[in-house]
């Protein structure tokens, strides 16, 4: 029973995490319909320089404060994602107006493959260690209960919270500000969004912007916990599965997918992988979207596709 | 699109193509020998890649910087494989012809070993992968273009097994523990498994296995079983960012590191640097040598090379684990072309034929390994004809937060387990594909 | 002026329905198949043969495959490494286990067996559309990486899960050298191509096309979309799976399953595109793109004499790569084959205007 449920948290925490990237695809999909592929080399690229900005803050500007030091390479990376929205806007989305989805995907594919390149070449291939304070050691929960406690990994519920609290802001920037406003207004329809004077490319680079910080974030929440380097890039491929099953066009749906994804890949490897030898986390997932998808083809929270004919 | 612009696409396009299919032919600079370099410094495994193509390129200019093989001086060049079998194999169609011809190939991965196995006996080329590659490949007799010096993953299994009995106080007290694998989910990864399984018979410990899926970097699952199972020790079988994610999911969930040994290739300083304190006490095995900042031979190659502004890579970078790997390899090729040097000719270019009858009697003693600048990092490895390894040795390191030292004596595998299992594995190579085995004539040659 | 229709007037159905209706198309497509079975295989150096032609044949047969799927019926497949690789597979297995079966036959096999399991993971796209579909077809992509990583019988109980074939022969001709694995996979990629282009010309390749365009609307004109749907994933697995085994017997004739993982998948697809969706033409001309630019790009320095530590060239690679086919995208959303087809247009024209 202890096992089962150190593996359950372990499956929710996890979930958050994978949440967390999720959202990113979401958000810009959402605004500016576009299957954003190149969110994990974005995830990559904030944690790269986030970790690089940390490492060069105190040797050049001589900040030996790990918090200061920290929050200046946070700033730093915060603003160089802004520009790299702001580029992608102008270079590729804003050219590529009124294109078949499939087109956009295959762009966004290439700035995936740009961005790996650049992102090495900028900040280097080795593993980067990203010390932003989080907790490495577990705790071990209802001793006296079960035998050894319940493992929960301290960083993992962190990041957990951090993800819930990302979650609660984005909700009301989207509901309560003008600014959320009018992307929820260009989300539902470009050319009456256009008709009433919202600037449509400001728009997205303003998305793009806001996915950037999300993917900041992610990236610093997986970088300190897995180290930073390019094969983190590959872990947006374990958030695809949360995207679909909860919607392409839906935070919440990213949260509830995240937790149900985690929890059955965890559950799956544990429980029914060594029957099969093991390794099973991977396809299980996109198994599971699949079967929920089998059953609501727009996501659990998706928007109901329309075909008009 | 305009029509200009068009015609001017499909000339520039033509040219490119062109260009393509007039690839430079090899020119004859017969009295270099030419040592391509196959690397990754991109991707997934990068990490633990680069201060092994350091160590291999600085060893083969610090050979240049003192003369040559004999007089023979050495060209090179690096291709980047990224760790992909298919790049693998078109920097080894590119380079092969290049400079003459190419004198080896060290792939530096097991799935592009895997693939030149099939295309290095066609070309002539050999194929030297130590401490890695195909463990049946030390049989000579089926396998006569590679060369897996210095160790295959069953030795390291072996000694592993037999360090950990030693620890236990002897095999029979391994009777009812329980050892569990983590490992890379590729052929590499597997490697181990038969003689662990072999050796789980003899003796009575429980062996379980758990595969990581590529790059690694999802462990969580792995590691709660392991909390659930309770083993008594874990082996570890990655490469690149899988063993920093290994420790740091064994600091998550409270698993002792200094229950955890790694395989040669887990136990470097990129896996354990960004760990920091978490990794103290981490086990490892060394392929003979460890992080030797003192050899002579580092010191040789910091005066030489590095001090000359010629180093590739960083100075602190010199005297790591994978560093040492780095020159190790190069120099067992470079040791080749000298034995070839002996019969056919010394001074003169070595055609990768000759090499290889260089590298099928190596006889390096530890006279001329002290002599090499490798005293106390080597122990001496003589190959043969069927003997394609030529050492079964092997010691266990362990970091103390800040370096890695020795904390066991010299193990040696155990020949009656092993040859047994390479020979019946190479005899399944051989029928498969209706390859017979070498004469003794051959053998000569 | 040399591309017009002029004179050529067709006198029967048969005539008017052909593939190259016009003179110089066909004058040209015989004399390129004459350069690439004759010249070719005489003038060229092996490093042309061993790394562009060979897998530039193989890949674009693959894409051929990926482009009745995605680009005629427009359901988008990310899992086409899946295929490949069960394609190869399966054909190894034939091989090993059935003493003396022909090599064509394995391959073909081997194709069957994708085409099994490209109908059971295509069966979610009679429920699934657009990029939901997509993701899911992940699926069969991490399905089959585990499945030949971990179930032992696929790989013939191979201790490393690497397996090798060799020995490659055809009715006694050995398929050993580059040249004879060259026109071994010319002489496949011409007759798969033949027969796709002339599927899709046919009333099966009309069915795809109404799917794609408006599906509803062609179920409502008595299009049965599960027939459709399913017999593109089978026609197109069938090709990938065959292009598959070629990929492993003939290119590598050693692999693993990391040799068929999802950045093979993303390749096709990008070979797809960039030729140009819903165009037999389409699939070469990606493929030859995608195949000869990176080689292209990782030569350059060497070229120029320039030294470039490895690293920072393969960086450039990746970045000139993705910079490229934005850029492309940019220019030209349809593909290569749309340039070709504009072009063939003005040629008809030229030497006037308009």
């Amino acid at each position: 029973m202890g096992a089962f449920l150190e593996t359950l948290i372990g499956g929710l925490m996890a979930g958050m995490l994978y949440s967390l990237i999720a959202l990113g695809f979401v958000l810009i999909f959402k605004a500016s319909g576009v299957f954003n592929f190149a969110q994990g080399a974005m995830v990559l690229f904030a944690a790269l320089a986030m970790a690089r900005f940390a490492q060069w803050v105190p040797q050049v500007i001589g900040v030996q404060d790990k918090l200061l030091a920290n929050a200046i390479a946070f700033v730093g990376a915060l603003a160089l994602m802004i520009v790299l929205a702001w580029l992608i806007e102008r270079l590729v989305l804003g050219r590529l107006v009124n294109q078949e989805g499939i087109t956009l995907l295959m762009a966004t594919l290439g700035i995936t493959y740009f961005l790996d390149g650049f992102g090495q070449t900028l900040f280097g291939s080795d593993i980067y260690k990203l010390d932003v304070g989080m907790p490495k050691d577990p705790l071990f929960m209802f001793q006296n209960v079960f035998q050894g406690g319940i493992l929960v990994s301290k960083e993992d519920l962190y990041a957990a919270v951090i993800a819930a609290a990302l979650v609660a802001v984005l909700s009301l920037f989207f509901q309560k500000t003008a600014t959320g406003r009018a992307l929820r207004a260009v989300a539902d329809d470009h050319q009456a969004a256009q008709s009433i004077g919202i600037p449509l490319s400001r728009i997205w680079v303003i998305v793009w912007s806001v996915a950037g910080f999300v993917a900041l974030v992610a990236g610093i929440i997986w970088g300190s916990k897995l180290g930073v380097q390019f094969s983190l890039g590959l872990v947006a491929l374990k958030a695809l599965p949360v995207v679909i099953l909860g919607g392409l066009t839906s935070v919440p749906g990213a949260i509830i997918g995240g937790l149900i994804i985690g929890v059955g890949e965890k559950l799956s490897e544990v429980y029914v992988g060594p029957m099969f030898g093991g390794g099973i986390e991977i396809w299980f997932a996109y198994v599971l979207a699949l079967l929920f998808l089998l059953v609501r083809p727009q996501g659990l929270f998706g928007e109901k596709i329309i075909d008009r004919v | 699109m305009r029509l200009n612009s068009i015609r001017m696409a499909t000339a520039i396009g033509a040219a490119l193509l062109a260009a393509v299919a007039a690839t430079p032919a090899a020119f004859a600079q017969a009295k270099e020998q030419f040592f391509p370099v196959l690397v990754y410094r991109t991707g997934a495994y990068a990490p633990n890649g680069v201060p092994f193509a350091n160590g291999y390129v600085d060893y083969l200019k610090l050979v240049n910087a003192q003369g040559g093989i004999n007089g023979v001086k050495i060209s090179f060049e690096e291709c980047e494989t990224g760790y992909a079998t298919d790049k693998g194999v078109e920097c080894y169609e590119r380079l092969k012809g290049k400079n003459g011809g190419a004198t080896l190939f060290q792939p530096l991965s097991t799935g592009i070993t895997f693939a030149l196995t099939e295309k290095a006996p066609g070309d002539k080329i050999p194929l030297i992968t130590a401490g890695y590659g195909r463990s049946e490949s030390a049989d000579g007799t089926v396998f006569k273009w590679n060369f897996p010096l210095a160790g295959t993953y069953w030795v390291a299994a072996d000694v592993l097994v037999q360090y950990l009995a030693k620890k236990e106080g002897g095999f029979d007290k391994l009777k009812g523990k329980k050892i569990t694998l983590v490992y890379h989910d590729s052929p590499y990864g597997k490697e181990p498994i038969p003689l662990l399984q072999e050796r789980a018979k003899m003796h009575g410990f429980e062996f379980n296995s758990i595969p990581v899926t590529h790059p690694g970097v999802e462990q969580k699952a792995a590691w709660l079983q392991i909390r659930q199972n309770r083993p008594d020790y874990v082996l570890l079988w990655g490469w690149g960012v899988m063993n920093s994610t290994a420790i740091k999911e064994a600091v998550a969930t409270g698993f002792p590191r200094d229950k955890m040994y790694g395989v040669w290739w887990a136990a470097a300083e990129p896996d354990v640097k960004d760990v920091g304190d978490g990794a103290k006490g981490y086990n490892g095995l060394a392929l003979q040598h460890g992080a030797e900042p003192n050899s002579r031979v580092v010191k040789e190659v910091l005066a030489q090379v590095h001090g000359k502004g010629q180093g590739t890579g960083p100075k602190e970078e010199v005297g790591q684990v994978l560093y040492m790997r780095g020159l190790m390899s190069a120099m067992l090729g470079v040791e080749g072309v000298r034995r070839a040097q002996e019969r056919y000719g010394k001074g003169k270019w070595m055609s990768p034929e000759q090499v290889r009858w260089g590298l099928e009697n190596l006889t390096l003693d530890q006279k001329k390994l002290d002599a090499l600048g490798f005293a106390g990092v080597m122990r001496p490895i003589s190959t043969s004809c069927a003997d394609h390894m030529g050492a079964a040795w092997a010691r266990v390191q362990t970091w103390d937060g800040s370096k890695w030292t020795f904390t066991s004596d010299w193990l040696q595998a155990d020949d009656a387990i092993l040859r047994p299992m390479v020979r019946s594995a190479a005899e399944k190579y051989a029928t498969e594909k209706k390859l017979s085995k070498r004469t003794p004539e051959d053998c000569q040659t | 002026m040399l591309y017009r229709e002029n004179g050529q007037f067709k006198t029967s159905y048969r005539a008017d329905q052909q593939i190259f209706p016009i003179v110089q198309d066909r004058i040209a497509i015989a004399l390129l198949l004459v350069v690439a079975a004759v010249v070719i295989p005489w003038t060229a150096p092996e490093y042309l043969f061993r790394a562009i032609l060979i897998p530039f044949l193989i890949l674009s047969l693959a894409a051929l495959g990926l482009n009745i799927l995605v680009g005629y019926c427009g359901q988008i497949s990310l899992g086409t490494g899946a295929f490949m690789a069960v394609g190869a597979y399966a054909a190894y297995n034939f091989t090993v286990r059935i003493q003396g079966m022909p090599l064509i036959v394995a391959l073909l096999l081997g194709g069957v067996c994708a085409t099994a399991i490209g109908v059971l993971f295509g069966i979610p796209s009679l429920r699934i559309k657009g990029l939901y579909l997509a993701v899911a077809t992940l699926a069969a992509q991490f399905f089959t990486d585990w499945a030949f990583l971990r179930i032992k019988w696929f790989t013939n109980d191979s201790l490393s899960g690497s397996v090798n074939v060799g020995g490659l022969q055809v009715f006694g001709w050995p398929i050993d050298t580059p040249v004879q694995k060259y026109l071994f996979c010319l002489a496949f990629v011409v007759v798969f191509a033949l027969l796709a282009k002339n599927l899709v010309r046919g009333h099966l390749g009309r069915e795809w096309m109404a799917i794609r365009d408006m599906d509803v609307a062609a179920e409502v004109i008595g299009i049965r979309p599960v027939y459709a749907k399913l017999t593109a994933f089978a026609v197109s697995s069938f090709i990938v799976g065959v292009a598959g085994g070629l990929w492993g017997f003939v290119h590598l004739g050693s692999w693993e399953p990391a040799a068929f993982s999802i950045d093979r998948s993303f390749q096709l697809l990008f070979m797809v595109i960039i030729g140009g969706l819903g165009s037999i033409m389409g699939s070469f001309f990606g493929a030859a793109f995608i195949v000869v630019l990176p080689i292209i790009l990782d030569n350059l320095p060497y070229w120029f004499d320039v030294p470039i530590d490895t690293a920072l060239a393969s960086h450039l690679t990746f970045m000139i790569f993705g910079a490229l086919i934005v850029f492309f995208l940019i220019v030209e959303p349809h593909g290569i084959a749309r340039l070709w087809s504009t072009g063939k247009e003005k040629l008809r024209l030229w030497p006037f205007p308009h």
